[in-house]
């Protein structure tokens, strides 16, 4: 078996004392598509922003370690250089920000901490004219300001293009799904499959299962008060969808 | 709302205005301009923090600088030092000020132009123009404020722009007003007159620098007639050096289906007062007003804004954003008068300001007096730091934190700036911002 990505153990975290976390345990290798799944409030988002490394989500206990490093101490930039990428669930509009000048100035960041040399606006664009093919995305999007007055299914969009270009080794995708139609569910979906590779992996969390009828994880895990209670293969979730949580709740409930 | 007038102390504004007044040559009816604007002078005097128009704003320090009003322009002044203030592959016009006179060794005028005069207004006073005698001081009232009434007792030059109907200004016009204080002057105040006839446009510059770092006063009056249908979108951008007293109107009024564009950009000034007062004296006119300041150290800028809804169906849109550092202050005041026939008015005003430090303040206070029934009116004021969801947005996509802080700071200084349509001013506005940000930033 090859070396994990991330590896989870007994991770606790929370926000202004309250604790929402209790003891996480997660290990994903390269090439592995793992799906969280749970209700509203099990602390899904939080697991996503904790591992991006969001301000005033303070981790109480436990370690997380990135590719044989320790993810708790690296500011959320250093997270992102090293190849960590959160898909948020509400991406967040920067008026004054043109799309692709922002995502220049990100891939170059990237660029700059591996060592490499910064591209120009000119090469970059060739860069962005590859990738929004891959996820169908119209020119004029680039030309507007970082997801301001987008649609949902635009910003979902934005942010898998930004996974394109930006090519993380670990992509968390959080609630991806929510708030779009079928058609975009397709090309988002389309979008991260053909970004995987044997040496990337991908955590996506997700409110339904129909996100995984598109991206067949590997493993499902079923979030719940803070835990993961159920892990299991693809089959889980369509389990989940037939009988709901509560099946799981009652054996776990508080 | 009451205004109590404040008795005028004597003041060696006073005398010079009077002296001036008596004295200097012009048609009769520029002279009778001239001893209205001492009389009104004399009546209101400087504001005090105790009218409510100037409470934040206290102009005290303006009139303890001695008060030398330049007579004309100052030869000294050469090209080369005018390069700074050059906008980048600008072709088209430029006229030259220097403490509020015109230089034309320094200007470059435009090709003649059918139906479009741009010139100075001592010019055309000169050689005497019935437009000029309809239109001057019947908008900017003198009795508004003591500084229009002491600018109106001096006129003299200042920028002329005439647009004949259906004219349309084939170039953006350069208006560039230098102050080079001195040992005989250091208080220019220039007066402009922008007259568009029905269904003319063009773009106007209104762009005023120092040369040195000593400290001036400008105390500028523009008055702006647009036609009925007409077009006209003006700029206004203070740079100004960081000693300088900045004082000015600019006053539009906007006949029947115009439409108005008003930037009104400062970096510059320890004191910096903008009146921009907007009448719709007709129904269907569309007119935005767009401002920005960054300021840090201890200077103070105050807009004063009015969008006078006379008429019915008019829409008025407002966005101004502050970015203030150090112990800085601003301010914001932003009138929407809608009056008792003003029915289907649509107003909205926004201002936001971010504060770069801990001691740097903000007052910001919309102003609405809605005497009619059937509006739209909205407002918003937010006064803050940076937003932290799109600072951590930005670190989560490999930006460093300081950066993200540069970043969202120039967005949201260019949200404003990216509202200009001439795309020279942009670049040297996002070149002189840029390095005022980083200094605001660096200084924090």
């Amino acid at each position: 078996m090859s070396q994990p990505l991330i590896e989870i153990k007994n991770l606790s975290a929370g926000i202004n004392g309250k604790q929402i976390l209790k003891g996480i345990n997660l290990t994903v290798r390269p090439g592995e598509v793992h799906a969280i799944m749970g209700p509203n409030g099990s602390g899904k988002s939080t697991l996503g922003y904790v591992l991006a490394g969001r301000k005033g989500y303070d981790v109480t206990g436990g370690t997380v370690t990135y590719d044989g490093k320790d993810l708790i101490e690296l500011p959320p930039e250093d997270r992102a250089r090293e190849g960590l990428f959160l898909a948020f669930q509400y991406p967040v509009e920067i008026p004054g920000v043109n799309n692709t000048y922002f995502l220049r100035a990100a891939y170059n960041e990237l660029r700059k901490h591996r060592q490499q040399e910064e591209v120009d606006a000119v090469d970059f664009l060739a860069i962005v004219k590859e990738k929004m093919k891959l996820l169908d995305l119209p020119d004029s999007m680039m030309k507007r300001a970082v997801n301001e007055g987008f649609s949902g299914g635009e910003k979902k969009r934005n942010e898998i293009f930004q996974m394109a270009v930006l090519d993380p080794k670990l992509a968390v995708l959080d609630e991806t799904d929510s708030g779009l139609d079928i058609d975009a569910l397709r090309i988002v979906a389309e979008g991260v499959n053909k970004l995987k590779r044997p040496d990337n992996a991908a955590i996506v969390i997700t409110h339904y299962q129909r996100l995984l009828n598109y991206i067949v994880p590997d493993f499902v895990h079923v979030l719940f008060d803070g835990r993961l209670i159920k892990s299991g293969g693809k089959e889980l979730a369509l389990e989940l969808e037939e009988k709901g949580y509560d099946w799981l709740i009652g054996k776990n409930g508080k | 709302m009451t205004q109590t007038k404040p008795k005028s102390e004597p003041t060696p504004h006073l005398a010079a205005a009077e002296s001036f007044a008596a004295s200097a040559p012009g048609p009769e009816w520029l002279r009778t301009l001239r001893r209205n604007g001492v009389t009104h002078f004399t009546e209101l005097g400087f504001p005090t923090t105790k009218l409510e128009d100037w409470i934040y704003c206290n102009a005290a320090p303006v009139t303890k600088l001695a008060f030398k009003p330049a007579t004309c322009a100052d030869a000294a002044v050469t090209a080369a030092q005018l390069a700074p203030f050059a906008f980048p592959g600008w072709t088209g016009s430029r006229l030259v000020f220097v403490n509020g006179h015109f230089a034309p060794a320094l200007s470059t005028l435009p090709a003649p132009q059918k139906g479009v005069t741009i010139t100075n207004l001592a010019a055309v006073l000169a050689s005497g123009d019935a437009l000029i005698e309809a239109q001057l001081a019947h908008h900017a009232s003198v009795d508004g404020s003591g500084f229009s009434a002491l600018n109106t007792a001096f006129i003299t030059d200042g920028a002329f722009v005439a647009l004949a109907p259906n004219a349309v200004a084939a170039e953006p016009i350069h208006l560039l007003f230098i102050s080079a204080p001195g040992d005989t002057a250091n208080t220019a105040q220039p007066r402009n007159l922008i007259v568009a006839g029905a269904n003319s446009s063009a773009k106007i510059v209104e762009h005023y620098v120092s040369l040195g770092g000593a400290a001036h006063f400008t105390n500028a009056v523009t008055e702006i007639v647009v036609g009925e249908g007409a077009n006209i979108e003006h700029a206004k951008f203070q740079e100004e050096n960081l000693e300088a007293f900045h004082i000015a109107t600019v006053q539009a009024t906007l006949a029947r289906d115009s439409r108005f564009l008003s930037h009104s950009i400062s970096t510059g000034a320890r004191l910096a007062r903008h009146n921009i007062n907007l009448v719709m004296t007709g129904q269907g006119v569309d007119c935005v007003m767009n401002g920005l300041y960054a300021v840090g150290g201890k200077q103070l800028v105050d807009h004063h804004t009015i969008a006078d809804h006379a008429q019915p169906h008019c829409g008025s849109h407002e966005f101004y954003h502050g970015i203030l550092g150090g112990q800085s202050r601003g301010v914001f005041n932003g009138k929407i008068f809608v009056r008792k026939d003003a029915q289907k008015t649509d107003a909205k005003q926004t201002s936001r300001n971010l504060l770069l430090t801990d001691t740097a303040t903000v007052n910001s206070k919309p102003q609405l007096e809605i005497l009619a029934d059937d509006v739209k009116c909205t407002h918003g004021a937010t006064v803050g730091q940076l937003n932290d969801e799109a600072l951590f947005y930005c670190r989560t996509r490999g930006i460093a934190e300081v950066n993200a802080r540069r970043l969202l700071t120039h967005a949201f200084a260019s949200e404003i700036v990216n509202r200009i349509t001439v795309e020279p001013v942009r670049e040297h506005l996002e070149q002189v911002l840029w390095a005022r940000l980083e200094e605001l930033i660096e200084k924090k």
